[in-house]
């Protein structure tokens, strides 16, 4: 099985701070995986060193075999690795058909284009409205970002992300601050994520974890301190104590 | 708005959508109309006209980087000044010719802003306010030491301006200035119309909104902002040779840092980031100019100061509220088209 998202040894310190300590991770097309650990354990510095935002001090990254380290955020994007972010980083002036349009065009290779109206060339509109659909947001699509309710910015946060059509997709605590009432709607739609797409969900909450992940890795001050099956990991005493110090879970 | 385009497809419903944002409205015709025609009255009042245009379309410049792109500078009249110095130098040494003088100032002051974009791409507004007021201010000393070629502190001399396309000489009533100055803006407007509604406008106001998350859908942030900055110069570029070609005159004044803060002060009084904005602005700005300024001349400045703080203060979208209301009550035709919109 080739291997969709993998990195080699990634370390990267600030000063004299180790905050990303050799971690090497192996994630097989089409995987649902974890990151899980306690505040300041690195998931943040990881996904940036993931999707391009900070340089590693050492270490590979390698993206359908290929090593990305060297490109820069929207080269990566390019070639299937997008995010998502834990708080909504959307655009308010927008409107939700706007804003999916934007990374469509962009995948399509028309992003540039100054002399013709979005939408107009190629199957534009049609992928709009498939990514969309799938997180129900069509009725309230031609409103600007700004007047959409948290739940609904929160699957736009996602549908945005999903059309650039990743090949892994990094899913940053999706469920955020979502009030009770519009939890299950965001969780289905994480359920519901193609299954040819990896994706990388970074939580916090065990519940979600629990539910949808496939393999977890536990991250605790920088490095792996363990990978399993979600029942290995529950049954890890190590991950326990990690968590209870916490006082989470 | 529910109608009978809800029960359309989503895609037939998002296409029209968009195909809505681009339309026209009678509100835009209306105003082009106007002002075409006030060619044909007020004459005496030309020349006043012309600067109006050349104003708006220096502001509308500005919008295309500030109130698109979001990248704030307070030197825009570098690429202004390098504009009116082209076509300046161009008809003193004997190319008189309007438009491709026009096409030259653009051209000039593009290449200008391309290089220069690069010195705007990082950093806060702060530094970008900084780097774009200190580039002005290099091109302002720049145009003072050359003055072999400039003409230096006492400006360009001798420039002789044909007419445009062969047959319209400047009037002293300033009719064929404004007629030009306004045909240039509009064809500029036109332009831009397109280009806001395309994928690469609305790449720019994303990036203005979250330039992050720009990148983090795959926009080539730097790439478009390079272009945004360098588009926006020619457009400057060519309201400069505007105002050399319709004056038969540039000096040092056309680099100076009043021009920058004014077409700044332009756009925030008409709005930024709608194109018709500094159109607007310009109107307002020079009317409350001449008006204020007649009543009072030493202290129109203070009166304009003071209009600002208050638009400032109150916020546009509550002084835009009560406008349309007016608008609303002296014309309930033109504002029930626009509802329908």
């Amino acid at each position: 099985m080739t291997l969709a998202l993998e990195t080699r040894g990634l370390m990267k310190s600030f000063g004299g701070l180790i905050a990303t300590n050799d971690v090497s991770l192996q994630l097989p097309k089409g995987a649902r995986h974890a990151l899980i650990g306690p505040n300041g354990a690195g998931k943040t510095t990881l996904i940036n060193l993931l999707t391009g935002v900070l340089t590693p001090t050492s270490g590979e990254i390698l993206l359908d075999g290929r090593d990305i380290g060297s490109l820069g955020v929207e080269q990566r994007v390019g070639l299937g690795l997008t995010r998502t972010f834990q708080i909504n980083q959307l655009f308010p002036d927008l409107t939700a058909i706007e804003t999916v349009a934007l990374a469509v065009s962009e995948r399509q290779g028309r992003g540039g284009d100054w002399w013709r109206r979005v939408g107009t060339k190629g199957k534009v509109l049609d992928e709009v409205i498939e990514v969309l659909d799938r997180f129900d947001l069509t009725d309230r699509m031609t409103e600007q970002t700004r007047y959409l309710p948290y739940g609904k910015q929160r699957l736009l946060e996602i549908a945005v992300a999903l059309a650039t059509k990743p090949r892994v997709l990094l899913l940053d605590e999706p469920a955020a601050g979502v009030p009770e009432g519009e939890r299950e709607e965001i969780l289905a739609a994480v359920a519901d994520l193609p299954k040819d797409v990896t994706v990388v969900l970074i939580e916090h909450d065990m519940d979600l974890v629990f539910r949808f992940a496939e393999s977890i890795s536990v991250l605790v001050a920088g490095a792996v301190l363990t990978e399993g099956t979600v029942e290995e990991i529950k049954a890890d005493p190590r991950v326990k104590a990690v968590y209870l110090g916490e006082g989470d879970v | 708005m529910t109608d009978i385009t809800s029960s359309l497809p989503p895609v037939e419903r998002a296409g029209r959508f968009l195909a809505g944002e681009a339309r026209w409205s009678w509100l835009e015709i209306g105003f082009w109309v106007v002002a075409f025609g006030l060619a044909f009255f007020f004459r005496s009042n030309h020349l006043l006209f012309a600067e109006i245009a050349i104003l708006a379309l220096f502001a509308v410049s500005l919008d295309i980087i500030l109130g698109y792109a979001g990248i704030v500078s307070l030197g825009h009249a570098a690429f202004f000044g390098l504009g009116a110095y082209t076509v300046g130098i161009m008809a003193r040494n004997g190319w008189g010719d309007p438009l491709t003088g026009l096409a030259a100032a653009g051209m000039t002051a593009g290449i200008l802003g391309f290089f220069t974009s690069f010195l705007v791409l990082r950093g806060s507004d702060l530094t970008r306010l900084m780097i774009t007021l200190g580039v002005a201010s290099l091109l302002h000393e720049t145009a003072n030491k050359l003055d072999w070629l400039t003409g230096g502190a006492d400006g360009l001399q001798g420039m002789v301006v044909g007419p445009v396309l062969g047959h319209f000489s400047f009037d002293l009533y300033g009719t064929t200035a404004y007629v030009y100055a306004l045909s240039v803006l509009f064809v500029v407007v036109l332009g831009l119309r397109v280009v806001v509604h395309s994928p690469f406008g609305h790449a720019l106001r994303a990036i203005r909104d979250n330039p992050l998350r720009a990148r983090a859908i795959g926009i080539p942030v730097n790439r478009r902002l390079i272009a945004a900055y360098t588009l926006a110069a020619v457009v400057a570029g060519f309201a400069g040779a505007l105002l050399a070609q319709t004056s038969g005159f540039a000096s040092l004044d056309v680099l100076e840092f009043h021009r920058s803060a004014d077409v700044m002060l332009v756009l925030v009084i008409g709005g930024s980031g709608r194109l018709y904005g500094g159109i607007l602005g310009a109107i307002l700005f020079r009317f409350a100019q001449d008006a204020i300024s007649t009543i009072t001349p030493q202290y129109w400045q203070f009166w304009i100061g003071m209009g600002l703080v208050i638009l400032v203060l109150a916020g546009r979208d509550r002084l835009e509220t009560v406008g349309r209301r007016i608008v609303g009550r002296a014309l309930p035709w033109l504002a029930n088209k626009e509802a329908a919109r």
